[in-house]
Formats: structure tokens, C-alpha cells, sequence
């Protein structure tokens, strides 16, 4: 006779799709890795586009890092919908009784966690090609960072899920995703060129905390409009 | 609406317009230090407070789509959205006809103006995202989803790009002009809400009646 087993709490159930996800990227690797490189490559670009002054690419270092991100961004956040829309895994997932909730926080955090990888694998690459420095120290570089990240991730999600609905799902993510991200981008580059160029006008303490309420704002919605999204 | 009354209201903008047209035109005085360029504020101001109605209209009617489900509330939103983004472009396109002789050039990094163009990329995202969805339900609910991203999102765009260097001048209401220069601009914005909602309740029957068209059953059945 099977021993009974009480169902797990909501972040128990976010905890198991959340393994779920991590195992399924851990075992191919595939989407880091073409993270990792395009994003690169896009780095690169910045620099052949303006060509070799160096001054010119470290005042605006910051800024070069969030589009490499955010460019990058849309090929890992339309993928982790792809997955599940393939042998229709998402009628599975909301058939288990996990929850819409639970699937967006899992499917968010993940996606928060890649690109911040992907930003930890860039941060040293951009030091060096553009002879930037931590003038601020790494802690708050690792802040704006996990902020930024998240703050693509919530909405890039939600954005995601809706286009893996629609034809022509990778037009319309860009399309949909990067106006509404402008404020997380402004913000975050300009955090990131304090960081890199010193503060002296104690700026950076207000991006961080604009990052902080873009944050609550679409992760709340996100969880409040998720259910919408994937529910028939 | 009636088809007569929808008509009416066209008519009565086409004459507000063509009588604003000259209130603002021959009426009013030039102002005294951009002389007759100033007069493009008649129409360029009107068709802003438009953009903002549409899109507070489309905002409230997302999220009440969302909590009734009711089809006709996705119609309203449509039809605001869509009208939202004419009015925003022409609003647009208004602007910098008027930024260039005054400012020097056509266009300027200024929070009011970065922040309308982004809101006319928003919503002609949101716009073409009702074109890829075949399901009319789902087409609602993710179009109006994406509806309520931006309208809350708009807020954040704007304090995001405060911080930029200002040039606009403060926003023309009929308390900040010349008593002489508020009529031709009352007139030109009552002008343009007539056009508002004739495009509106036009825009509005032409949804209702794709929608009737694509939930119908099919004869077959």
C-alpha cells in the first residue's frame, strides 16, 4: 500500500518545477551556450560598429552590456516556451496540480538565472575589451546585475508565453518585449556606467531603487496575469 | 450607437475642425515670440489629450475585459487602442513640425516626447500581436493582457527618462495661455473629440462585427 503524501506548499511546488527546469537546461546546455556566444559576438560588434577608441568604449560600457544582455535575453526566454510547446508539455504542466503561479515563478526564475550567468560570463569579457573598472566595487555590480536580470525576466516571461501562442512568435516577442523593458534598460545601463565610472552626484542609490519598483510592479502583474495567459 | 447619430457625429467634427481651423488660423493673434508657427498648438495639443483618453479608455477596458470576460469590452479596447495610435502619431508628427523652427530640430531626446514614441511602439506591438492569434477568445484575453503591461508600464517610462535634459515647454492647457488663444484651442478640442468618437464608435462597430463574424457558428454545424 502506498504511503500517503501530502501536497506540496506552493513554493514546494515552484521548488519541483524550478529542478525541473534546471535539469532539463543542465542536461543539453545548449541554450547557455548559444547565450553565451551571441551575446560575445554582440560585444565584439559594439566595438568594430565604433571602432577602436577606447575611451568612447568604456564611457559607455554599461550601456553595451545591457543590450548584449537584452538582445541575448530574447533567444533564451522564447526558447523556454518553445520546449513546452513542443509535444504539447504545456497541457501536461497544467494538467499536474501545480499551478499557473508556480509555472510563471519557476519559468521566470530560471530565465532570471540564465541571464545572469550570462552576465557573469560577460562582465569579465567587457572589463577587458574595454579597459573598464569596478570603481564602485563588485557587490554593487553584482546587485544591479541579479536587479536587471530580474527585471527582464518577469515581463519577458509573461511576454514569451503570449507569443509562444501566436504565428510568427519570434517577431512579436522583440516587438512586444523591448519598449516596455526601456525603463529596466535605462536604468540598469545607467546604474552600471556609475559602477564603472564612479558617483560622484550620488546617483546610484535612485536607479537601484527605480530597478527595485520596475521589479515589483512586473513581477506582480506577472503573477497576477500568468494564469490568463496559459489558461483555456 | 446609431448609424445616424455616428454620422452625426462626424459631420459636427468636420465643422468644429473647419471652424477651429480659422479661430486658430485668422482669430487668434500670433504669439509674441514664436509669432505664426505657435498656431500649430491648436491642433498638435488636441490631438495629445485624444491619445491620453483613448489610451486611459483602453487601459480600463483591459482590465475590466479581464475581470468580466466580456467580448464587447475587447471590442471597446480595440477600437481605443487603434484610435490611441493615430492620435499619438499625429500627435507625433504635429510636434516635431513645430519642434523644428522653434527647438532647431525635428526631433529631441525630451521625456514627453520619448515617452509618446515609445507608447506608439507599445501599442502598434499590441496592435499587430491581435493580427498573429487566429482564436478570437484568446486573442482577447492576450491582447488585453498586453494592454495592461503597457498601461502600467507607462509611468515607468516616463520617470525613466525624466532624468533626461528638458527642453519641452510646460504642457498648454486653456490656464496656461492667453485668454485670446483659448478659445481657438476649447474649440479645436471639442473639434477633436467629436473626431474622437466618431473614429471610436466607427472603429468599435467594425470590431463588433469581425467578432460576430469569426464566433459565429458555422452553417454546417
Amino acid at each position: 500500500m502506498s504511503e500517503h503524501r501530502e501536497a506540496p506548499s506552493f513554493f514546494g511546488r515552484v521548488g519541483i518545477l524550478l529542478a525541473k527546469e534546471v535539469t532539463l537546461e543542465w542536461r543539453t546546455r545548449a541554450r547557455l551556450n548559444a547565450l553565451v556566444f551571441f551575446a560575445l559576438a554582440t560585444l565584439l560588434l559594439f566595438s568594430f560598429a565604433l571602432g577602436p577608441d577606447t575611451t568612447l568604449l568604456r564611457q559607455n560600457a554599461g550601456g553595451y552590456l545591457w543590450l548584449a544582455i537584452l538582445f541575448s535575453s530574447v533567444l533564451s526566454l522564447g526558447e523556454s516556451f518553445r520546449v513546452e510547446q513542443e509535444n504539447a508539455c504545456i497541457d501536461g504542466m497544467k494538467t499536474a496540480p501545480a499551478g499557473a503561479r508556480a509555472i510563471f515563478l519557476a519559468k521566470a526564475t530560471v530565465n532570471c538565472l540564465l541571464l545572469l550567468t550570462l552576465a557573469l560570463v560577460l562582465v569579465p569579457v567587457l572589463l577587458a575589451l574595454y579597459g573598464a573598472t569596478c570603481v564602485l566595487g563588485v557587490p554593487k555590480l553584482f546587485a544591479v546585475l541579479g536587479l536587471g536580470c530580474l527585471a527582464i525576466s518577469a515581463p519577458g516571461t509573461l511576454y514569451a508565453a503570449i507569443a509562444s501562442y501566436a504565428r510568427a512568435r519570434d517577431v512579436l516577442l522583440p516587438l512586444l518585449l523591448f519598449p516596455l523593458l526601456i525603463p529596466a534598460l535605462v536604468a540598469a545601463a545607467k546604474a552600471t556606467s556609475l559602477i564603472f565610472q564612479g558617483d560622484p552626484m550620488g546617483q546610484f542609490n535612485s536607479w537601484v531603487e527605480f530597478l527595485g519598483a520596475f521589479n515589483l510592479v512586473y513581477w506582480g502583474l506577472g503573477l497576477v496575469l500568468f494564469p490568463w495567459v496559459i489558461e483555456d | 450607437m446609431g448609424t445616424k447619430t455616428r454620422w452625426g457625429l462626424g459631420v459636427l467634427a468636420v465643422g468644429l475642425l473647419a471652424s477651429g481651423s480659422w479661430l486658430g488660423l485668422v482669430h487668434a493673434p500670433p504669439d509674441r515670440e514664436m509669432g505664426d508657427v505657435q498656431r500649430i498648438m491648436y491642433v498638435h495639443v488636441p490631438a495629445v489629450w485624444m491619445m491620453l483618453i483613448a489610451f486611459t479608455l483602453n487601459f480600463s477596458c483591459a482590465v475590466a475585459y479581464m475581470l468580466t470576460s466580456r467580448i464587447t469590452l475587447d471590442a471597446w479596447s480595440e477600437a481605443a487602442a487603434e484610435v490611441g495610435v493615430v492620435f499619438c502619431g499625429l500627435g507625433t508628427v504635429l510636434g516635431s513640425i513645430w519642434g523644428r523652427p522653434t527647438w532647431g530640430v525635428w526631433w529631441t531626446w525630451d521625456p514627453r516626447l520619448t515617452t509618446v514614441f515609445v507608447l506608439f511602439v507599445m501599442y502598434s506591438g499590441n496592435l499587430a500581436l491581435r493580427r498573429f492569434v487566429e482564436n478570437p477568445e484568446r486573442r482577447a484575453v492576450l491582447f488585453n493582457v498586453s494592454n495592461i503591461l503597457t498601461g502600467a508600464g507607462i509611468p515607468l517610462i516616463w520617470f525613466s527618462v525624466k532624468y533626461f535634459n528638458s527642453i519641452h515647454q510646460v504642457q498648454s492647457s486653456p490656464k496656461t495661455v492667453d485668454s485670446a488663444m483659448v478659445l481657438p484651442l476649447r474649440w479645436n478640442a471639442f473639434a477633436f473629440l467629436a473626431a474622437f468618437l466618431f473614429f471610436l464608435f466607427s472603429r468599435y462597430r467594425i470590431a463588433r462585427a469581425t467578432q460576430s463574424l469569426q464566433l459565429a457558428v458555422p452553417e454546417a454545424l
